[in-house]
């Protein structure tokens, strides 16, 4: 049965929004519309009207709103709430996406960040008034840079992609004040795309290093194309294969012997909490993920918030404003840093990101945030350990946070890492990290964390077991999944082709 | 667990560290305290900040309190929400898929543009990537930036072109508060000219007229708005030449927090479409023929294209996006011009108040609901006492705008009834000195 893309299936004299059982279809808002409908009341006008046409040009007045719907609250709030059944969430079940570090995010950040005292401050409010948000943002800070090994921490970037071009700003302003005009930036072939990006974004060219056959950086590597022209390597470690690079230290050596610094992602921080440092390991500037390792919500896409670390030699370059305590015991945002990158948000970055953090790690302290590493990397080499005699292993080799499985050993099945990602779906789980790293053809990432009990990565590990099973034996039924989601497989060809990014009314609304 | 890996304890897993780069302490942070403790050490941290449930708030300058309805903090909260990722996978993401596709329909609608993006971190981020947008689509360097750009954002602006090369010129202020006439300062290498409205200051600018010189000059015209509610109430920047429109939409719902995590947009026209940064949802159907939607047009971004990406931009401000997007569906197209009307007529009232007590308005520009008031004495000494009389009287604009003189920004809102206005008068121009 086909329907066309505008339609709900409808009973005849039925309501054309309930779906089957529990299940509910829903249309878009503009659908539900109905003039003269509103979900809120003003208050009471307690002042003259003021036309704006006395005061403002007529043509500068808008007549009608295009893009808004007219619905009742209760039109809103099904609507919404609707939506949200359709959603898979940590809350539901195991995420395991690899490099996204999907945690269970405790319930006390929700409750604190909503405090009226963080939630209805106002960032240009004098500091006198803010004293409490200052101390907060100071006090992370210091956390933070104690977990990290590092000198300094901001807390302005508003999410790792930014944290990683403030990172990289930084060691810009860097070699620019000591006159060095250096072009180029190293990326090993595993990275996030987000560091390429980031390299370039600053005007660098970007050379990519690659992997040894065991998935990490050699010295040998980085050493051929270390020179005076590059400005900085950059390193994620535990890298995106789930392994730790254990020459980092050697391979910091000689980008410093030649004048280079060494860039951390720390989207694997989570691995590493309490029982290495990066900035024990040679790195100088590095991001934090507070979305992935500091367990603040992903919110279905963000807000996140990327804080950066730094050595003492980059000081003079972070970004303006910084959190100072005064001789006084006081707190105060100061501009006073002579070299500084600039300022990279409207504010002072995602605040309401950095009170969960605190929170997180006030909750842990020092012996839970150990636990909490060691029992994330317990739990991904359990899962491994359970594959890999089934599943194709890239680099077979023990594990931190994650592990890369691969679809090789499928090809005769003609089943792919899709395939077993939509079906594992059919099982309530949303599918590992896809295709990702590049270096791995057909890699899945699987990264559970710390939050899965045993019974829960039994039930994991078994299902993606009983996939590879069906993908020898049934075939077909694992390249159709899901076979039991409201939806099928979405048309993504279609919708990149001739692009529809908006709603648009069919006909002239009545 | 550990005899299935291998594995004779926890140590062994960590062999791969190797020995001196392990850490051989604790780390040095206070101890673990159980939910309770942790609730009363924020509590304290939080009672020690001024908030707009404590004052009578009259401080906008990019950030506004306006009152939040119920179902937005109840909706959101579901944890379906906020507690799943990116929609990689768009089977079991359809909730998020669907109201980003509406937030997209809704920001194109306000803006008067054909494509809106899933969202920038904030205003000011969106302001430099719509310049970095304008470079790349006109393949030329120079920016225009009106004097009327908050500040913040003319900071971000400067950090993210630094390493590019780009020229910034600065288009000055009139005495009314418009920008002047760009052609001068437009050449044959401008990409972008930005215009905030209204402007930092609060006045509202002749839209038509600075995109006629921008265009004239083959640049593109970026419309920055950091007050997203005027979009309710001033012609859709779209519909007046702007080919860009950025800015801040935390006035629909998004709670002020310190300044962060607030909710960037960016709209663009369909040919520009490509070299758009940042999530995109479109329409699709499923092999079925059912309606769905989908993250589209990746080759954009940085997973997919790394160096040569349009940005770096990973996530969106998803969580934010659906607080404005159940914002909007609440007031929908009547009540969010309602809501604007109120916001000018208190404004207005509070002009008139004002200038009846003896001050003069900074400005003699139209506004929407934030203008620029001259003070009779230090500013310090008017914001002391109007805090003493529980006001929390606008911006001090010694530091954004010294030609003023002694200056405040203020900013009247829904929240802002005529009896605090009344007040906010008798504060900044009591009636011994009148």
């Amino acid at each position: 049965m086909s329907e066309s893309p505008k339609t709900h299936p409808t009973v005849p004299g039925g309501d054309p929004n309930t779906g089957r059982g529990l299940t509910y279809e829903e249309p878009l808002l503009f659908e539900r519309s109905r003039p003269g409908r509103v979900g809120y009341s003003l208050p009471a006008a307690d002042v003259p009207h003021a036309p704006a046409e006395e005061t403002l040009p007529q043509g500068w007045l808008r007549d009608d709103i295009e893009g808004l719907p007219e619905v009742s609250e209760i039109d809103v709030v099904r609507h919404f709430t609707r939506l949200s059944t359709w959603n898979a969430a940590v809350d539901l079940g195991l995420y395991p996406l690899g490099s996204c570090t999907m945690k269970y995010n405790p319930k006390v950040n929700e409750r604190v960040a909503r405090l009226p005292g963080f939630a209805r401050s106002h960032p240009l409010q004098p500091e006198s008034e803010a004293q409490g948000i200052l101390e907060l943002l100071h006090r992370l800070e210091g956390f933070l840079a104690e977990i990290s090994g590092m000198d300094h921490v901001t807390l302005q970037p508003a999410a790792g992609a930014q944290g990683e071009l403030a990172g990289v700003m930084m060691i810009r302003a860097y070699h620019e004040l000591r006159g060095e005009k250096r072009t180029r930036i190293l990326v090993p072939d595993s990275a996030h795309g987000t560091n390429p990006a980031s390299a370039a974004l600053n005007g660098y060219d970007v050379v990519s290093v690659p992997s040894g056959p065991d998935g990490i950086l050699h010295p040998e590597a980085v050493d051929a194309l270390m020179d005076e022209s590059v400005a900085a390597l950059m390193v994620t470690n535990p890298n995106t294969l789930g392994i730790f690079e254990e020459h980092i230290a050697e391979i910091a050596a000689i980008v410093h012997a030649r004048g280079g610094l060494v860039y951390g992602d720390g989207a694997n921080l989570n691995a590493l909490l309490g029982l290495t440092r990066p900035g024990d390991q040679g790195i100088d500037v590095m991001h934090f993920n507070l979305h992935k390792t500091f367990s603040t919500p992903h919110g279905g896409g963000g807000p996140g918030a990327g804080p950066v670390g730094i050595k003492a030699a980059l000081a003079p370059h972070l970004p303006k404003p910084i959190v100072r305590q005064r001789e006084d015991g006081r707190y105060e945002l100061s501009d006073d840093v002579p070299h500084s990158i600039g300022r990279l948000h409207g504010s002072h970055g995602n605040f309401g990101m950095a009170v969960r953090a605190y929170t997180y790690i006030r909750s842990l302290g020092p012996d839970g945030l150990k636990r909490c590493a060691e029992m994330a990397v317990l739990n991904a080499n359990y899962l491994l350990a359970r594959l890999r005699d089934r599943f194709h292993v890239p680099y077979d080799r023990p594990v931190m946070h994650e592990c890369v499985l691969s679809d090789r050993d499928l090809a005769e099945t003609g089943v792919t890492t899709l395939d077993v990602a939509k079906r594992l779906i059919d099982h309530g789980y949303h599918p590992p990290t896809i295709y990702f790293p590049l270096v791995v053809q057909g890699a899945l990432m699987i990264e559970p964390t710390e939050s899965e009990s045993l019974e829960s990565l039994d039930r994991f590990a078994t299902t993606l077991l009983a996939i590879e099973t069906e993908a020898h034996e049934a075939p077909e039924l694992v390249r159709t999944a899901p076979h039991h989601t409201r939806h099928s497989r979405l048309d993504e060809t279609r919708a990149a082709r001739k692009p529809v990014l908006r709603w648009q009314p069919d006909e002239p609304l009545s | 667990m550990l005899e299935a890996i291998g594995a004779s304890d926890v140590d062994t897993l960590f062999r791969c560290i190797p020995e001196k780069l392990r850490l051989d302490r604790a780390l040095k942070l206070p101890r673990a305290a159980s939910e309770q403790e942790v609730l009363a050490e924020l509590e304290v941290l939080a009672a020690n900040n001024a908030h707009s449930d404590s004052f009578d708030w009259f401080l906008g300058a990019g950030t506004y309190s306006h009152f939040v309805p119920s179902a937005v903090d109840a909706l959101i909260s579901r944890a379906e929400f906020y507690t799943a990722y990116t929609p990689y996978q768009p089977e079991i993401s359809q909730g998020t898929l669907q109201a980003i596709f509406e937030w997209q329909t809704m920001i194109s609608g306000l803006t008067g543009l054909e494509v809106a993006n899933a969202s920038m971190y904030d205003g000011a981020s969106a302001t430099a990537e719509a310049a970095l947008m304008a470079m790349r689509v006109t393949r030329r360097t120079g920016v225009v930036v009106a004097a009327g750009l908050h500040p913040h954002y003319r900071q971000v602006l400067d950090t993210y072109l630094a390493g590019l090369g780009a020229e910034v010129r600065t288009l000055p202020r009139t005495e009314t508060g418009a920008s002047a006439d760009p052609a001068e300062l437009i050449g044959d290498d401008t990409a972008c000219v930005i215009i905030q409205q209204p402007s930092f200051l609060g006045t509202v600018e002749d839209l038509a007229c600075l995109a006629e010189a921008t265009h004239a000059r083959g640049a593109l015209f970026i419309v920055a708005v950091t007050e997203a509610l005027s979009l309710a109430l001033l012609r859709a920047p779209g519909d007046l030449g702007a080919d860009l429109v950025c800015g801040e939409a935390q006035s629909f719902g998004v709670p002020p927090a310190f300044g962060g995590p607030h909710l960037g947009f960016l709209a663009a026209r369909m040919k520009h479409v490509r070299q758009l940064p940042g999530r995109l949802v479109g329409e699709t159907v499923d092999t079925r023929g059912k309606r769905g939607f989908v993250l589209t047009l990746s080759t954009r971004e940085q997973h997919i294209r790394r160096e040569r990406a349009t940005s770096n931009i990973c996530t969106n401000q998803g969580l934010c996006l659906m607080m404005a997007t159940v914002y909007l569906a609440l007031l929908g197209r009547r009540g969010l011009r309602e809501l604007a009307e109120l916001n000018f007529s208190r404004a207005e009232y509070a002009k008139r108040k004002l200038t009846a007590a003896g001050l003069e308005l900074a400005l003699p520009g139209p506004t929407f609901n934030e203008f620029a008031v001259k003070l009779r004495e230090p500013s310090e000494a008017a914001l002391s006492r109007a805090r003493d009389a529980g006001l929390i009287a606008g911006l001090d604009l010694a530091p954004y705008a010294p030609d003023l003189g002694p200056a405040l920004l203020v900013c009247a809102t829904e929240l802002t009834g005529a009896d605090a206005i009344d007040r906010l008068c008798d504060a900044l121009a009591p009636q011994a000195s009148r």
